[in-house]
């Protein structure tokens, strides 16, 4: 069996749904969420790369290297953000960030 | 070919201006080791109009970077509201800061570096162009909403947002690949010919559906829409009116070119999930507020419900309907920054107070700040004749010129349904017996209302200059 486009868009959608579900499941720890984002950054990541050679078009590549880029960004920016948190409420439970309701 | 014939600057000079003006900026901040702030602000508000003028300035239609990134009237006019929302908001926060603290110098810098990826987004014309706008303007914002690094609420504020941000970008770029590998491009002109009415298959629809998911978190549509009020209410409140104005048009401005100009052909597709949008947000807007007593939560579902308005004129997906979204979009904007500018002034001992009964009496404390607030609150519940009328007007009217008689038949209902909790704040402001009054209005508060007040009240006597703006626009996206 030759290994297809079709196959690498399968993995890329299962990892993409594990990211999803891992986000709204999780009721444990921030980091796990963050995680989650990555895992799905790398789903689409593995959908452009699949893509661009299917097409045999370089954007798809290009595309891939800046959204590994700008998720690094966005990771440092979100543990950032997490430590903040952390040093005000001593805690990263999920289920402890109510204190904003109505 | 050289690549510099190929680049026409004078096109990108706002963003320019923008991004390096913020860059210096930077390096003044830490060379001056300036602890309040006030220095860099003033600056990036001047970097902001300058920004401004030179949009002002351009004319006519232009493509840079292969195709990449376009500059019509439409970036224009909506890149200058944008402006406005962000240079506003950046003046209203000054007493702010001043009177409780916690401005340090990068917070005017973040809001430039957002305004730069906001004018990118308006700009956009390719899927990555799109992205890279979008993630500029968002981790600015993730940033600014956990500004306040000492208070518990903003940090959670800015963390809620982070990870539904970051989701929703996910969930935009998923869309993104898909529609990259079923049409083989990413740039708008080529995917709109690439796209046929007949053939549009199930992975170009899927592509599609998650790209609006994307568009839905940033404009926060329902059932996108969780982040909103927990941001809103934890978020320091100067940061609040810059959510609310600023990037709620950029990102309501790249929904737009991207389903007009990349998909004309999938129209009748989006068109469903338009609809369904516009009466949940139109709905959740209305009905949710009820409860409210926080008036930056009760605001946070003025603003979905607001957004749901505008996208009855996305809906409808023709000229008028374009039109009538950059009109509600430019009215929505200044009544957003009056009503941000009183709820600052909302302090009591020292202190914000936040809770709509807070109010009670307000017409004997402070008349005039109440006949303002009032004035903003008849407009934005849609009451003839005030700006906020004329804004569920044509969309409205665009709705029924294509046919969506349902769509706005329901529209109209759910704004009587949203009256209700606009008119409630004028009953305890007028009706109820008075508080303690409030500390005085600062001056560019006071000014800022004002000018908002009057702009919504006298919008009926000269509508012409912002109906031909917008109609000039949205000529430009089809």
């Amino acid at each position: 069996m030759t290994v297809g486009l079709s196959h690498y868009l399968t993995v890329a959608a299962i990892l993409f749904t594990i990211g999803i579900f891992g986000i709204f499941l999780n009721r444990k720890n921030v980091i796990v969420i963050l995680m989650s984002i990555e895992l799905m950054m790398l789903a689409v990541n593995l959908n452009l790369v699949a893509f661009s050679s299917f097409h045999n078009d370089l954007v798809g590549q290009v595309f891939a290297l800046i959204v590994l880029t700008v998720a690094a960004a966005e990771a440092a920016i979100g543990l950032a953000i997490v430590v903040v948190y952390f040093r005000n409420r001593g805690t990263i439970d999920v289920a402890e960030i109510d204190s904003l309701k109505g | 070919m050289p690549v510099t014939e190929s680049l026409n600057l004078v096109a990108i000079l706002p963003e320019l201006v923008l991004a390096v003006g913020a860059m210096a900026l930077l390096m003044l901040g830490v060379a001056t080791r300036e602890e309040r702030g006030d220095l860099i602000l003033w600056l990036a508000v001047g970097v902001l109009v300058v920004a401004g003028i030179f949009i002002a300035c351009g004319e006519g239609t232009e493509t840079l970077f292969g195709g990449s990134f376009i500059v019509d009237p439409y970036a224009r006019m909506l890149k200058l509201l944008c402006l406005v929302g962000a240079a506003v908001s950046l003046i209203m926060s000054v007493p702010y800061w001043r009177a409780f603290g916690g401005m340090r110098f990068e917070y005017p810098i973040l809001l430039l570096f957002a305004a730069t990826g906001m004018l990118m987004m308006i700009s956009a014309y390719d899927l990555i162009a799109l992205y890279v706008g979008l993630e500029l303007q968002s981790l600015a914002l993730y940033v600014v909403a956990a500004f306040k690094r000492d208070s518990a609420r903003s940090s959670e504020a800015g963390l809620k947002y982070f990870v539904l941000g970051a989701l929703s970008s996910g969930m935009l770029l998923y869309g993104a690949s898909l529609v990259y590998g079923f049409t083989g491009s990413t740039e708008f002109a080529q995917i709109a010919s690439a796209v046929q009415p007949s053939g549009a298959n199930l992975g170009l629809i899927f592509g599609l559906v998650f790209l609006m998911a994307g568009f839905a978190f940033k404009i926060s549509a329902v059932p996108f829409h969780m982040w909103t009020p927990d941001v809103y209410e934890g978020a320091p409140t100067p940061v609040t009116a810059f959510f609310a104005a600023a990037p709620k048009i950029a990102a309501m401005a790249l929904t737009v070119r991207v389903l007009i100009s990349a998909f004309p052909a999938l129209t009748t597709e989006w068109q469903q999930i338009v609809v369904f949008l516009a009466i949940a947000s139109m709905g959740l807007g209305s009905f949710a507020a009820i409860g409210q007593r926080n008036i930056k939560r009760l605001m946070a579902y003025s603003s979905i419900g607001h957004m749901g308005y505008a996208l009855v004129g996305l809906a409808s997906g023709t000229v008028a309907g374009v039109q009538g979204v950059i009109i509600y979009l430019a009215i929505y904007l200044v009544m957003t920054l009056g009503m941000f500018a009183c709820v600052l002034a909302m302090r009591r001992d020292g202190k914000m107070v936040e809770n709509i009964d807070q109010l009670s009496g307000l017409s004997r404390t402070s008349p005039r700040m109440a006949l303002v607030l009032a004035i903003l609150l008849f407009s934005l519940a849609g009451i003839p004749p005030l700006a906020g009328f004329f804004a569920k007007f044509y969309v409205f009217l665009a709705a029924i010129e294509s046919g969506l008689y349902a769509l706005a038949v329901v529209g109209v209902l759910l704004s009587v349904v949203g009256a209700f909790y606009y008119l409630r704040i004028v009953k305890i402001m007028y009706f109820d017996d008075p508080a303690e009054p409030f500390e005085e209005m600062p001056a560019s508060l006071a000014i800022i209302a004002g000018v908002s007040g009057a702009l919504t009240l006298f919008y009926v006597v000269y509508p012409a200059p912002l109906v031909e703006a917008a109609g000039v626009a949205a000529k430009a996206l089809f």
